[in-house]
């Protein structure tokens, strides 16, 4: 059993189908890239994948238990998927240790003095030990990003969701970003990403995910995908992201 | 190459400096012989000494001034317990309007009516009926005092057009901010009550600041049902004397306190304005 399984997962926008049957295995510790043109559907399977959009149909199973039933209350669920989004989302209202305590003090009613010591050692392993006291537009790009991650982990998910995270960053923050994404992967986190950034899905991808009209066109691991593609869609559309 | 005149100032900066000399000298020049054909043709308008004994008459300021400013502390007074009281009910109203729970339906349309009704009837109009009305109905003191209800007029009315702004206000919260905090295992109610609304809140001080100015002066409608603030001191003052000098005062007195409030505004505004772009 794979920790979290898609089957036949359907999202419709009114009449416009956007994942039209989408099934994918993820192991435990695996880092999935899911990749395709803007419009395929990966960020609105993201967001499915964290309940924030109601499926249409299908099953996403958690360790072998749907938690798209519809009707069921999401919050269980979306404490065990942490998501981290392009635009960071960070709260502007907040320091960057209130964003990142917020969530663990009112969903597992933790007190801060409780919190302190994880929420501190989290700071310092991304490099942000001195930022905790400042807001989000005191921050960089690469800073509120890797907040949001944080903040995300704060809640020790068992899974992460990345909507392309480096993709509202200036070039020169990309790198401090995608380095939390492999310290997570050597820590053995599960994690799922959409992504433009195709050398590091390369190097550091167990499986990768070709999307394109709301279907995955063919998956394998990345050595596969990117140097033997069986299928035309893949080929035309990497020849194009690796130019 | 600009090194050599970084000690200097470049020829781009001797011109402006040049123009700006230019202009302030025609500024000032045009602006004393405005004021100085004010103070010498107006009193020469026929009349002019009629208005000036019934609108601008020192004598008359200097003895009823003190007064007015005393009958303003009830003005500031009445403004001081509604304006909470609208902050509160406002944005109860603002909330069941948008409470999505089947089983607060009825709030939810009581709501909508109730900003429909106060926002369509004119201020006055509020006063009269409830100010009026309800100690009318034959209520024992103090629960007929024209105070209460006067005010409760006033709070009913400004809570639905308070209601309407906190709701923009909500609704200028980007829905990612939204989506981020549910990401995190937060319920419907703690997305509202830690993210969206603060924000919201921020994002409206500006507007609200306008509807407490509107408040401060609408409190004087009160004077129509018995209170006697300044708008009615200095209407007793004019029957006295037969002048229209203590309302000027009454209407100075206001400015006083009204104009830095606007420009207080204005200028969050722009700052709120500029810090968005």
């Amino acid at each position: 059993m794979a920790k979290l399984e898609l089957r036949n997962v359907v999202k419709r926008f009114g009449d416009v189908v956007v994942c039209n049957g989408i099934n994918l295995d993820i192991e435990q510790g695996q880092m999935v890239c899911l990749i395709g043109a803007s419009g395929a559907g990966k960020s609105t399977l993201l967001r499915c994948i964290n309940l924030l959009e109601p499926t249409e149909d299908g099953e996403i199973l958690l360790d072998g238990k749907d938690i798209a039933v519809p009707g069921i209350d999401p919050q269980a669920a979306r404490k065990k998927i942490g998501m981290v989004f392009q635009n960071f989302n960070l709260f502007p209202h907040m320091t960057a240790l209130q964003n990142v305590m917020l969530a663990p003090r009112r969903v597992y009613k933790q007190s801060r003095s409780e919190l302190e010591a994880d929420v501190t050692q989290l700071f310092i392993r991304f490099g942000l030990a001195d930022r905790m006291q400042n807001y989000p537009d005191q921050l960089s790009g690469g800073q509120q990003q890797r907040v949001a991650i944080i903040r995300a982990l704060a809640m020790r998910p068992e899974v992460m969701l990345f909507d392309e995270i480096t993709s509202a960053l200036d070039p020169q923050l990309v790198g401090e970003v995608l380095d939390v994404l492999l310290k997570l992967k050597l820590e053995g986190m599960t994690m799922v990403l959409a992504t433009h950034e195709m050398q590091f899905a390369r190097q550091a991808a167990d499986k990768i995910c070709f999307l394109k009209n709301g279907i995955i066109v063919e998956e394998g691991p990345p050595q596969q995908i990117f140097n033997s593609p069986k299928q035309a869609a893949t080929k035309e559309f990497l020849s194009r992201a690796l130019k | 190459m600009s090194d050599s005149k970084a000690a200097g100032k470049t020829r781009r900066e001797l011109f402006e400096q040049r123009q700006r000399r230019r202009s302030t000298a025609i500024a000032a020049t045009s602006t004393l012989l405005f004021l100085l054909a004010v103070i010498i043709f107006v009193p020469m308008t026929p009349g002019w000494e009629k208005v000036q004994k019934s609108f601008f008459n020192g004598a008359v300021l200097a003895k009823t001034f003190p007064k007015l400013i005393e009958a303003f502390k009830l003005n500031i007074m009445i403004f001081l317990w509604s304006a909470p009281l609208i902050a509160i009910l406002g944005l109860l109203v603002a909330l069941a309007r948008d409470a999505k729970s089947p089983a607060l339906f009825p709030l939810k349309i009581l709501s909508a009516a109730f900003t429909d009704v106060f926002r369509g009837v004119p201020v006055i109009l509020t006063v009269y009926l409830i100010g009026f009305g309800i100690p009318g109905l034959g209520l024992p003191r103090p629960w007929n005092s024209p105070y209460i209800w006067g005010s409760l007029a006033l709070i009913l009315t400004y809570s639905a057009y308070v209601a309407e702004i906190f709701r923009a206000g909500i609704d200028s919260v980007h829905p990612s901010q939204r989506s981020a905090a549910l990401s995190l295992g937060l319920s419907e109610r703690q997305v509202m009550r830690d993210i969206v609304l603060p924000q919201a809140v921020r994002n409206v001080v500006p507007s609200q600041m306008n509807m407490l100015i509107a408040l401060q002066k609408d409190v004087s409608l009160l004077s129509f049902i018995g209170p006697v603030e300044i708008f009615r001191q200095a209407g007793v003052y004019k029957s006295l004397m037969a002048n229209f000098t203590p309302y000027v005062g009454a209407a100075i007195i206001f400015l006083v306190v009204t104009i830095p409030a606007t420009r207080y505004a204005d200028f969050l505004l722009a700052r709120q304005s500029r810090q968005r772009s």
